[in-house]
């Protein structure tokens, strides 16, 4: 609205748009200045990736004057006889087998929070909020010896059951939320032309909470990716690590020898999060924005 | 959203409220409730309940997995208070979370009061400032801010230009917990987009009445902003300080392993995970986890408590 201001040059005007094109100013050289300062560690893992070893930490060039690829075919090797592609794959099944739980079971239990009156509906409701604020290391140390206990130690199981037991609340808060937001003749009108829940939540409740789901599905894609203190616990062999215990192995055992290779790796394992981020950033930004308002 | 449109329109008030269920018709919705209720239900019986009450259970024994656990009493906690090393872990806590939280959200709403204003590129800002709270917890950014905080390093050799040598971060026992203060703090983006989803709701009238009356920014801020976006505000404190007391990855990645040097950045989280998983001491630590339980519900209460006298919650909207 201000670039048409410019063309009525009175003496008037001048002060006012003076002062605004200052602001706009001030405002550019602010969000640039905050940026450059997000931005830099990203920058500077990408650089650092075509460094030579010795220069990673030693240079202060943002990036390298020739490029090297000697530590991504160092990551050809693998960590003590572990292929990279392992710790990816294992990583995938992991942070997949997330997605599908938490979409399944999420969805199933935000339906009967929103959609269904039943008695005790408000202080399960209570309950689930409740298991929000819980810090979870009152959990950890049961929940380890439960999983030792039905031999699930060294497998993806502990990692995902609650996964499938809709216990990550956030989401089903949110779902909760979005679902309460679709208008009620929709299904009162399923309803009357004869449609059980089942077939209600199947047809029409879940293709309308698209967004809700995209959004729950990305956060529990990234948060599995991400997690490194349920792979610590629970996976004992190398061969059944995810990307994160891989990149902590790199980092006992191959040490700084091969210190390049490790800041390569650091880099592939953020490429799937970025994507994911720059595709759906809308939905995630959004997500986050709505649950932090009711 | 062509649905809305197909949608049978039905005589207003008479049957909009769906057909007043009987007694069976009730019994059926309770039961399909539970049923889809049901893997959440199991859930909370299986990995919450059941798993606190054990937990509770096992901080009154001694219990090392490969015994049965054996009832000790109050040994655990009085053991735990006297332990130095228990002592520290709390202070190192307590110091994180009271240096890290306000800085954050102070940069979260400076950046969100910044980014309300309509300028070309708000959006893609606003997406850049989010993206380091998605990767900021995984190992990969552990190493880089590492490397970004190791003797003679970026931030080393450009403080040293200014005249301020701390003698390194990552290898200084005073100064290594502030590089993972740091590394919050860049993340403040998840904050600060719920700022701005609060800024958005502030009616525009309220600034216009305010300027018309000769309010300049700052009482605007003070007395319009604030006050508005307390809600806001409030769940951010409370989100933020209960995620700090459980910080974990980034002492264990950006120090190391054993979250030193001379235990600098012993978290909470992390000498509990000592406990438990290295010395296979569950009953110790789980009294830890029950007393971090307690703290962080004490913390909850007050601030729930504080909300009357400082968040403002607008009547009109419920």
């Amino acid at each position: 609205m201000s670039s048409q201001v410019t063309t009525v040059a009175t003496p008037v005007v001048r002060p006012a748009t003076e002062r605004r094109r200052i602001g706009s100013l001030a405002w550019h050289v602010g969000a640039l200045l905050v940026l450059a300062v997000v931005l830099y560690p990203v920058i500077w893992v990408l650089g650092a990736s075509f460094k030579p070893s010795k220069d990673i930490i030693a240079s202060l060039d943002l990036l390298p004057t020739k490029p090297v690829w000697a530590n991504f075919s160092g990551l050809a090797d693998g960590i003590s006889g572990i292929s990279i592609t392992s710790f990816f794959t294992n990583s995938l099944m992991y942070a997949g087998l997330a997605v599908v739980g938490v979409v399944i079971s999420s969805s199933l239990t935000a339906y009967a929070f929103a959609k269904i009156r039943f008695a005790g509906r408000n202080l399960l409701f209570t309950l689930m909020i409740g298991t929000l604020l819980l810090p979870y290391h009152v959990l950890l140390i049961p929940q380890y010896v439960l999983f030792r206990n039905l031999g699930y130690i060294d497998t993806l199981v502990p990692l995902v059951a609650g996964k499938f037991l809709a216990t990550e609340a956030f989401f089903v808060f949110l779902m909760v939320q979005f679902m309460r937001g679709l208008p009620r003749e929709l299904d009162e009108a399923a309803k009357l032309d004869g449609c059980g829940h089942l077939r209600t939540y199947w047809s029409i409740v879940l293709p309308l909470s698209r967004p809700a789901i995209i959004t729950s599905a990305i956060f529990t894609f990234i948060n599995a990716w991400n997690d490194f203190m349920g792979p610590l616990i629970y996976l004992n062999t190398p061969s059944k690590y995810t990307v994160s215990l891989g990149l902590m192995m790199f980092r006992d055992q191959e040490g700084i020898s091969n210190y390049g290779s490790m800041i390569a790796m650091s880099l592939v394992a953020l490429v799937p999060v970025v994507a994911f981020f720059m595709a759906f950033q809308r939905y995630l930004i959004d997500g986050m924005a709505t649950s932090g308002l009711k | 959203m062509t649905l809305v449109k197909e949608a049978p329109v039905r005589p207003a008030g008479k049957r909009s409220a769906a057909p007043a269920p009987g007694r069976h018709g009730r019994r059926r919705e309770n039961l399909a409730g539970y049923l889809f209720m049901s893997p959440w239900i199991a859930g909370f019986l299986l990995l919450t309940a059941g798993p606190m009450i054990a937990s509770l259970y096992y901080a009154f024994t001694s219990y090392n997995l490969f015994t049965p656990p054996q009832w000790v009493g109050l040994d655990n906690f009085t053991t735990m208070f006297q332990d130095p090393r228990w002592q520290k872990s709390v202070e190192v806590t307590l110091k994180y979370v009271v240096v890290a939280t306000p800085l954050k959200l102070l940069l979260a709403l400076g950046v969100a009061l910044l980014l309300a204003q309509k300028r070309r590129g708000q959006a893609l800002y606003r997406a850049a400032f989010y993206m380091p709270s998605l990767i900021g917890a995984s190992v990969s950014v552990g190493f880089v801010w590492r490397a970004l905080f190791s003797d003679d390093a970026v931030v080393d050799r450009t403080q040293k230009v200014f005249g301020l040598d701390v003698g390194g971060w990552i290898g200084n026992p005073d100064y290594v917990l502030y590089a993972l203060v740091a590394l919050s703090i860049w993340q403040f983006g998840a904050p600060m987009v719920i700022f701005l989803a609060g800024l958005k709701q502030v009616p525009r009238e309220l600034y216009e009445a305010a300027e018309v009356d000769g309010a300049g920014p700052f009482r605007r801020f003070w007395n319009i902003t604030l006050p508005m976006i307390s809600p806001v505000l409030f769940f951010n404190v409370l989100l933020e300080s209960i995620h700090a007391f459980q910080v974990f990855g980034s002492a264990y990645v950006v120090s190391d392993t054993r979250c030193g040097p001379a235990d600098a950045t012993l978290v909470y989280t992390c000498y509990l995970y000592q406990k438990g998983f290295k010395e296979a001491q569950m009953g110790f630590a789980s009294a830890m986890a029950w007393t971090l339980v307690i703290a962080v519900a004490l913390v909850t209460a007050v601030l729930f408590w504080s909300q009357k006298k400082w968040v403002h919650y607008e009547e009109a909207a419920k």
